[in-house]
């Protein structure tokens, strides 16, 4: 079990460095007029520009540059923004971003959750009926429609037909609802379908069988056997889902305004804020990684059935 | 008490128990149905009625697509000047109206759609094509194993975000960078998701009892794990064209798209949606359209993924 953790984390560590890495690169391909305001770049001379970028360390050899950036970021100095906030510290920028997107991101996972699982019940109970085909056709719209034409549409014509702010304030609850909503409706149809299906799988199983052989009532079955069985699959989600809402979601917070995450890193990149997009994708590339080790770890916690011999990789 | 290998080995016929040579005739006396994969799954697929009306459904709106902007005499891209042609209502002479620049609505949405189709239709093909192939290598070739799991683990962490805008930035907006973009990195995911069906696919019973039998690995190849594959390619390609066409209308809003005087759907979807406020019908008509054949496409995948799992073929 140890290694097995030990060997995980190297190997995550691994990836996140090179993840990070490729990104680093990429961004070195970028023209470096980039770096300036339109203004700046007319009014300065040739020299200044160079004095300019010197300054900014972006003429360095790309590997120096990584080099310093590993280094810095380790002595927990994550550098200033350049372009997007000028001159201010990135560690002062994010904590209050995340922190939107995080509050976003654990409420509609609440929503979909209860919601998507709800409606998954119902469509198992009777496999074909109503609820089962509206359910399914939800899905099949969610999974095939551009959210962006759902989202934009949401936004507008629900927000009129309800009296609902279309902008968010913090300050105004009622402007919360529609931006949740709006990011809970792909993962309800998620959870629904998914459940639906383990559900009528598992219906047959023998176990559940010899249950209601034993003369258990369904209710019972349902809550202690299958139930508990279908949450194990979701558990190996959730660490990665939680670690990731922090991340935000880009066309949703673009639509109502939220100063969020989502929108922070497309501008960093439209800006060439080139400091600022590398702690970004840093922050996101550990948080999927370390996501998807600790879904694998819970699982092991809570399942029985799994128990990891040290060979087993 | 005698072993029971002992009594065998006593009693046994050794004529009986030669290896014989493979017989392709006598191989095929063993199937006693006239079963053919291939029948079934269309025959499965045909059977349902949703199959056929998105076959039609599909097939109207490709073929008009394609001959609408060969015959028709109304330059999508015609600009007028006066201002009573802007931003019209749906008449007899612009069925979908005009836009903010007067331009016919009913011509652009058709030429749009060929355009968007066929830069949907390229993208699956790059990405199933490369996947596929590098799938079936991955799957077999074991030694490869540990290190396209690294190459997937790190292609699949470089947030998808990061990777399109950024090389949208890089590479000018045009067709090819949209082809490139996704294609690059959805190849890998084509590829895991053949690996895995190849993984399982090989060490299955029949395949097993197959190669015990002396069948030919070509047969086996051919007749036992080709045809579940190529099920599972077409499944996916049609599942990729929705995929496609989604994320051209992402990439348009966060500005990124193809280049603004291009007809396609994603563009037009954007457009419509800067003046949605005052006319609405100008982001409706296009979008209805694209969900038309976004949803066709999508199920469509399903639906053929239904009917070519043996199991279901009754």
């Amino acid at each position: 079990m140890k290694k097995y953790i030990i060997q995980r984390l190297l190997r995550s560590i691994v990836t996140v460095f090179v993840v990070v890495f490729l990104v680093f690169m990429m961004l070195r391909m970028m023209p470096t007029s980039g770096y300036f305001t339109r203004d700046d770049f007319l009014t300065m001379t040739e020299e200044m520009r160079t004095t300019y970028l010197k300054n900014l360390g972006v003429l360095d050899p790309p590997l120096e540059q990584f080099k310093n950036f590993i280094i810095n970021t380790f002595r927990g100095d994550l550098g200033k923004s350049i372009t997007v906030y000028p001159k201010v510290d990135i560690a002062e920028i994010l904590p209050e971003k995340m922190m939107y997107s995080a509050i976003f991101g654990l409420c509609s996972m609440l929503v979909s959750m209860i919601t998507g699982m709800s409606m998954g019940l119902l469509m198992a109970r009777k496999k074909e009926g109503l609820a089962d085909h509206v359910g399914t056709g939800y899905a099949v719209l969610i999974r095939s429609i551009p959210s962006l034409i759902y989202l934009f549409l949401i936004q507008i014509l629900v927000s009129r037909a309800f009296k609902l702010p279309m902008l968010f304030y913090p300050d105004r609850p009622a402007s919360w609802i529609l931006p949740i909503l709006s990011l809970s409706l792909s993962s309800i149809a998620w959870y629904a379908i998914w459940l639906r299906r383990f559900l009528v799988d598992e219906e047959n199983r023998d176990y559940i069988k010899f249950a209601r052989a034993k003369g258990f009532s369904e209710k019972y079955i349902m809550r202690r056997h299958v139930l508990r069985n279908a949450l194990l699959p979701i558990a190996i989600g959730i660490p990665s889902d939680l670690l990731l809402i922090i991340s935000g979601s880009l066309i949703i917070e673009n639509l109502y305004s939220i100063p969020g995450m989502g929108g922070l890193l497309i501008n960093a990149i439209r800006q060439m804020d080139n400091n600022l997009v590398q702690i970004l994708v840093l922050i996101y590339a550990v948080l999927s990684v370390l996501g998807v080790f600790l879904g694998d770890l819970l699982v092991v916690l809570i399942d029985p059935r799994i128990r990891l011999s040290d060979d087993a990789v | 008490m005698e072993k029971v290998q002992e009594v065998l080995a006593r009693n046994y016929d050794k004529a009986l128990f030669r290896r014989r040579a493979f017989h392709p005739e006598r191989s095929e006396m063993l199937s006693d149905t006239n079963y053919s994969y291939w029948q079934s799954t269309i025959r499965t697929f045909w059977k349902a009625k949703t199959s056929r009306v998105l076959i039609v459904v599909i097939a109207v709106l490709v073929l008009y697509s394609f001959v609408y902007p060969l015959v028709s005499r109304v330059d999508p891209n015609q600009v007028s000047l006066d201002t009573e042609q802007w931003n019209m209502k749906a008449s007899p002479g612009h069925w979908f109206g005009t836009d903010a620049l007067g331009r016919d609505i009913w011509s652009r949405t058709w030429t749009g759609t060929r355009n968007s189709l066929v830069i949907a239709l390229v993208i699956a093909l790059v990405e199933v094509g490369v996947g596929s192939f590098v799938g079936a290598i991955w799957g077999y070739v074991k030694k490869v194993d540990t290190v396209m799991l690294e190459v997937y683990n790190i292609v699949t962490n470089i947030p998808s975000t990061v990777y399109l805008v950024l090389l949208s930035y890089i590479m000018k907006p045009s067709v090819f960078t949209i082809v490139f973009a996704l294609a690059s990195r959805g190849w890998i995911s084509e590829a895991k998701f053949m690996r895995n069906k190849i993984l399982t696919l090989r060490e299955s019973e029949y395949n097993i009892a197959s190669k015990s039998l002396g069948t030919p690995l070509m047969r086996v190849v051919s007749r036992n794990i080709l045809p579940h594959l190529i099920s599972l390619i077409i499944m996916e390609a049609a599942l990729t064209i929705p995929y496609s066409i989604g994320s051209e209308v992402f990439l348009g809003f966060i500005g990124l798209g193809l280049p603004q005087d291009m007809v396609t759907l994603g563009n037009m979807v954007n457009q419509g949606r800067a003046n949605f406020m005052l006319y609405p019908s100008q982001m409706i008509f296009p979008s209805l359209v694209l969900c038309v054949i976004t949803v066709s496409f999508y199920l469509l995948g399903t639906r053929f993924a239904d009917a070519s799992d043996p199991r279901n073929h009754v």
